[in-house]
């Protein structure tokens, strides 16, 4: 119990003085969450979209690969991109490991499945007589695809805001690719991850605070700007 | 309606952009793979920021356990290495994935347990005979199974005590020093760590343990720097590996090493071996 209120204490203590490192380590979560999320949404939603709305053989199949790659620990992506990324591996000429864009790309595999998969369901959601509505208006096929969206963009905003749930509270890949180094990549997860290894609770705690607060600040903000219903 | 929806994603797709962008500069760096128990005990945060001055340069120090720490190295992922594992540096070297090795400093190893040592160890002789009195007793003992130098340092003790540890009173907990510290704590166990850790965590009050046994030769800990040869992976930084490798062994380097500690703890966590008094 002693740890949790002195975390309290100092999670509040750190936000109202805008510690400098704390400062720095969210800024660069919410830069590669957020990048992260953003291009993973610009492949997962039209995938999604074009998934749910064709029929092709192997439809169940796919989706159904979708909905288990939701399951893939972190760390076996993590793993699996530390593989191809290192000099020994196919892209390491590249030199992205333990740099801020192998994190991103980590989080970019990780984000794609649970946006493709909340897709699918969002747009098998809405109503067919939309689309047959749209067509019958005269609509095109992009016209038509932007109203079917435009219908189910509550959802849509959903599997976006699932996506970034998950890639900012993910450690696995952060730790693997990144390395976590100071200043540089080391972002909140891993940082929290540290300071419990050094056992640091109290510290490691008012870091995981602090993490909510700007999780909860993101969705506010995203609510605001999806505006109001209707 | 419509237009503002879309404004609006426009908007937001446009800040994500510009506030993303950071991400993608580029400067000089240079990438350090370490142990954790240079990092965890603030010793690099003395040592580099100098040296980053100086030649314009920013240190990524990746701190892993030193087995994992050379491996980044035999890949190419590291420019240089700082690590406390001989046998393997040795090997490092000999098969040409590292160049130009230096000794940087020693510190030693020490076993700590609960004031009451309840398998009796301080009385021992020898590190390999404590290793046996606590197997004799099934004494509960913490290790850290994560192949770091002080794990193959522990793997050789068993071995000089002929003991083959398994059973409940073992536990390999696969983390770093300072969880194993506390979980040796936690659980009233026997463990094998490096002093500097020890001092830190025990001057912290995060544990309460004692040292219980000291100053035996096999307890030497020394750590030593390597540039990752340039002929086995062109790409890596070896002009700015070598150049940290003279300043940590340089005269101000060493004196930073020497001087480290004294303050904060009452007495030096670690011992330059480059240059042994430093000015």
């Amino acid at each position: 119990m002693g740890y949790l209120w002195e975390g309290i204490q100092r999670a509040i203590v750190l936000i109202i003085s805008l510690d400098s490192e704390v400062c720095r380590t969210v800024l660069l979560s919410l830069r590669i969450s957020l990048t992260a999320t953003l291009l993973a949404s610009l492949l997962g939603v039209p995938l999604g979209f074009l998934i749910s709305t064709h029929e092709f053989t192997f439809k169940r199949p796919v989706i159904t690969l979708f909905n288990t790659l939701l399951s893939i620990p972190t760390v076996v992506v993590g793993l699996f991109l530390y593989s191809l990324l290192s000099k020994r591996g196919p892209l390491g000429l590249l030199d992205l490991l333990f740099t801020p864009p192998a994190m991103v790309i980590g989080q970019f595999i990780l984000a794609i499945p649970i946006i493709t998969a909340l897709t699918i369901s969002a747009i098998r959601m809405v109503d067919p007589r939309v689309k047959w509505t749209a067509m019958t208006l005269g609509a095109g096929p992009v016209r038509t695809a932007l109203t079917v969206l435009s219908e189910a963009r509550f959802a849509l905003a959903g599997a976006v805001i699932a996506g970034f749930g998950r890639v900012i509270a993910e450690v696995g890949t952060a730790m693997m690719v990144g390395g976590n180094i100071k200043g540089y990549t080391r972002v909140m997860t891993t940082a929290i991850a540290l300071e419990t290894s050094k056992g640091e609770f109290a510290f490691a705690l008012s870091l995981g605070f602090i993490l909510l607060v700007v999780a909860f600040s993101v969705n506010v903000l995203f609510h605001y700007f999806q505006g109001k219903r209707g | 309606m419509k237009v503002n929806t879309m404004m609006r994603g426009i908007i937001i797709f446009l800040c994500i952009l510009l506030f993303s962008a950071p991400l993608f500069a580029a400067e000089e760096r240079l990438k350090l793979s370490t142990t954790t128990s240079t990092e965890n005990s603030g010793l690099l945060y003395e040592l580099l920021p100098p040296f980053e001055k100086k030649f314009n340069i920013k240190v990524d120090i990746i701190s892993v356990g030193s087995g994992k720490a050379i491996k980044l190295g035999e890949n190419g992922d590291a420019d240089v290495v700082l690590v406390h594992e001989r046998d393997y540096e040795d090997k490092f070297v000999a098969e040409g994935y590292g160049v130009n090795r230096r000794d940087v400093m020693h510190n030693d190893f020490v076993i700590v347990g609960p004031a009451a040592d309840p398998a009796g160890i301080s009385k021992a002789k020898s590190a390999a005979e404590v290793f046996k009195l606590i197997a004799k007793k099934r004494a509960p003992f913490v290790s850290r199974g994560d192949k770091s130098g002080t794990h193959s340092k522990e793997l050789s003790l068993w071995m000089k005590a002929k003991v083959k540890p398994s059973g409940s009173w073992y536990m390999e907990s696969g983390s770093g020093m300072g969880e194993v510290l506390i979980m040796a704590h936690e659980k009233g166990a026997y463990t094998l760590t490096d002093k500097g850790t020890y001092l830190a965590f025990q001057k912290e009050g995060k544990i309460n343990l004692s040292i219980l046994f000291e100053n035996d030769p096999t307890l030497f800990n020394p750590y030593g720097i390597i540039a990752v040869n340039p002929a086995r992976h062109p790409s890596v930084n070896y002009l700015m590996a070598m150049a940290l490798i003279g300043w940590v062994t340089s005269q101000e380097g060493q004196r930073i090493i020497a001087d480290f500690g004294k303050g904060k703890y009452g007495a030096p966590l670690f011992f330059p071996d480059a240059i042994k008094s430093p000015r």
